[in-house]
């Protein structure tokens, strides 16, 4: 029941956003309708990011305490901020075709967010390459751990780069041209999603427990 | 190779739990070894004998509980200073020659005189001919004498052997039982982990069975060295 | 003994077990040659091009070579289970995380060095005048390459696929030194050479992070 309401709520958050992206916020005079993607665009990165950093969180607490559940946080965290990189790596090309013409511009932003996408891939891919269960959780963890403390280090280091090879950006310098009333609409918009990832993150924390669990039987069954 | 402690250390296993995802390999043992004791420890694979082992070397955190070991005036000591173990891996570098070998795991450790150290056990395993040979070139039996050599470096009171005749032929498993010998009767406590009868596990003065991570057989409490040990494959 | 002289005394081993048999040595010269002579296929190696394209090219051989090269790192401590026996012996086990780093920056940092006079005639660019920066900067970008490297190479060994995991894992956690080390390569070998100092800073800042949280974490990563 708690469950079917916190839905709702979400579905509705996620409504009045679209809502107030579409009619509310002012129609910006150079790009017309799709400029309107940004409030999905960069609210999506804003909440990957912030899934990362709970992933980055529930690994050093697992090293630290061997609890399974911060094993469990930490890869549900890590998913769930996958796709909302994801809904970034996509919603960038489909805001640049109209505007620049072309599919993908090197935009510092842009392709920090596909590498940062790559690292966490890759530690979905190492978890399915560990069979022991505590093995996969620490070594997991600990990678999760270098790839977060890798992540200011990427951002910095490719935004520097752009400053010596200047590429388009995609939806402008953050903070020029963003009238007041946007960025109320923009934070709104990341509230909204925050709900959603957390719905997402519970969702798939609670099938982990459960594949836990299982897993543990079926390692009891086999000993016997 | 006497020991290097008056009184060898005590080993005491306190309520130790070990859980790998779910599954115990170890279920709240609780083992004092006293100083001196030789103990042969038997079960099947996977009864926990090895983690048993290598929680006492301090290679395995255990999941709870905890192994001290103390002197006989009650001192706690360190246990990885003190401990030697000798598994069936023979844990020394194949690429390195013999003598390389025992002078690098002496300096590590801080011996003194590590070249001397390095020699006088080459002098005791019968290894000095062979110490400019790679161990990539050695036997297995010879193999397991440089792993007993670089167990012995720092003269320990505590010898801990994890299925140490694996692979011996029996030329190899006669050495290691006079080594056993010696050690025990130059008071070394000992524990070590054995699969069935042999020479070696005779010499022990107490045998323990485990069984899915408990210990459920102790000379101490009754039952005899032979039928543990006679017990192991069933 | 103290974490210096553990060290000291692991390295030692490190570089007369390579020594001796020269295998990683020989085989990642080799590697870095055929990478240099396919790329040359790739554009035109004697225009202008090539200067620019040059340090790309050259620290992008560097990666994938050193991500081969780094899996060995721990691989071989797993024959006769010495990883064991340096645990048992060292005091500090940040020190055998120490000499294996320090042991593969020499390694790499030797096979750059070698290859330079060979990079420098096949792209025609002037690399005598700015040696010494040079130097620097192979040695900064060694160093954290690694430093990660070998972090990840303690991961991989544990896990199945080693040989594609290593990669996998490495590559895009160093972007940030294929940036920065292009990049100040690039000005060191450009017509009007100049060193490019945030460059360098950054090449030192990402390898002080890796080196702390590897000092942080890195008995966890050999637990058993």
């Amino acid at each position: 029941m708690k469950n079917l309401l916190f839905i709702a709520v979400v579905v509705l958050l996620l409504g009045a956003g679209a809502y107030a992206a579409f009619f509310i916020a002012p129609t910006d005079a150079k790009q017309g309708l799709i400029y309107r993607i940004l409030f999905l665009h960069v609210a999506s990165a804003w909440t990957g990011l912030t899934a990362f950093f709970i992933s980055f969180i529930a690994n050093v607490l697992y090293v630290w305490r061997r609890q399974p559940k911060w094993d469990w946080l930490g890869v549900s965290a890590a998913e769930t901020g996958l796709v909302f990189t994801t809904v970034v790596l996509v919603t960038g090309p489909i805001w640049a075709h109209p505007v620049w013409g072309i599919w993908w511009t090197w935009d510092a932003r842009l392709t920090s967010t596909f590498v940062l996408w790559l690292l966490y891939v890759s530690y979905l891919l190492l978890r399915t390459l560990i069979e022991e269960p505590d093995r996969r959780a620490l070594l997991s963890s600990l990678f999760g751990i270098f790839a977060f403390v890798d992540v200011p280090l990427v951002f910095g280091s490719i935004r520097w780069w752009r400053t010596q090879h200047p590429q388009p950006i995609i939806m402008g310098e953050p903070g020029s041209g963003l009238d007041p009333l946007m960025y109320k609409v923009l934070f709104f918009m990341w509230f909204a999603m925050l709900a959603l990832m957390t719905l997402l993150l519970r969702q798939r924390y609670l099938l982990e427990a459960m594949r836990g669990d299982v897993e543990t039987m079926r390692r009891q069954m086999e000993v016997a | 190779m006497t020991p290097q402690a008056v009184c060898p250390p005590t080993v005491r296993f306190e309520s130790i739990d070990k859980r790998y995802g779910g599954l115990y390999a170890l279920r709240r043992v609780s083992l004092e070894v006293a100083s001196g004791e030789c103990v042969a420890l038997a079960g099947r694979n996977g009864s926990g004998k090895t983690t048993l082992l290598r929680i006492a070397a301090g290679l395995v955190r255990p999941s709870s509980g905890k192994v001290s070991f103390s002197l006989a005036q009650g001192r706690e000591i360190i246990a990885e200073r003190n401990a030697a173990f000798v598994a069936h891996a023979t844990m020394v570098y194949d690429e390195l020659t013999a003598e390389e070998n025992l002078v690098l795991f002496a300096r590590l450790q801080g011996v003194a005189e590590p070249a001397k150290r390095a020699e006088e056990l080459l002098h005791e395993v019968g290894l000095f001919e062979r110490r400019d040979s790679l161990v990539r070139t050695f036997s297995r039996g010879m193999r397991q004498r440089v792993a007993i050599a670089r167990a012995l470096l720092l003269a320990p009171g505590i010898l801990l052997l994890d299925e140490p005749g694996t692979g011996l032929d029996p030329q190899g498993i006669a050495w290691l039982a006079e080594t056993v010998r010696r050690m025990r009767d130059a008071g070394c406590t000992m524990l070590m982990s054995l699969h069935g009868e042999s020479e070696i596990s005779s010499l022990a003065t107490r045998a323990l069975r485990l069984d899915a991570g408990a210990i459920v057989a102790d000379t101490r409490t009754g039952s005899s060295v032979r039928s543990i040990l006679a017990f192991t494959d069933a | 003994m103290s974490l210096l002289s553990n060290t000291t005394i692991l390295l030692g081993k490190e570089l007369r077990t390579e020594f001796r048999s020269r295998e990683l040595l020989t085989t990642t010269i080799v590697f870095i040659l055929i990478v240099l002579v396919l790329f040359s296929f790739t554009f035109d190696p004697m225009s202008d091009e090539a200067r620019r394209f040059g340090s790309g090219l050259l620290w992008l051989a560097f990666l994938f070579a050193a991500s081969l090269m780094l899996q060995p790192c721990f691989l071989r401590e797993q024959n006769n289970d010495t990883l064991s026996a340096l645990r048992l012996s060292v005091s500090d086990p940040f020190a055998i995380f120490l000499a294996k780093l320090a042991a593969n920056t020499l390694f790499l940092l030797l096979t750059e060095l070698l290859l330079l006079p060979v990079f420098a005639m096949m792209y025609n660019v002037p690399v005598l005048p700015v040696l010494h920066w040079l130097v620097l900067v192979f040695f900064l970008g060694s160093l954290g390459i690694s430093v990660a490297g070998t972090a990840l190479s303690a991961i991989s060994a544990q896990a199945r696929m080693r040989e594609l995991l290593l990669p996998l894992l490495l590559l895009p956690l160093l972007t940030p030194i294929l940036v920065a080390s292009t990049e100040v390569t690039g000005a060191l070998l450009d017509r009007a050479p100049y060193v490019q100092w945030k460059g360098i800073g950054f090449l030192a800042v990402f390898d002080l992070v890796f080196l702390t949280t590897l000092w942080l974490f890195g008995e966890y990563l050999l637990e058993e």
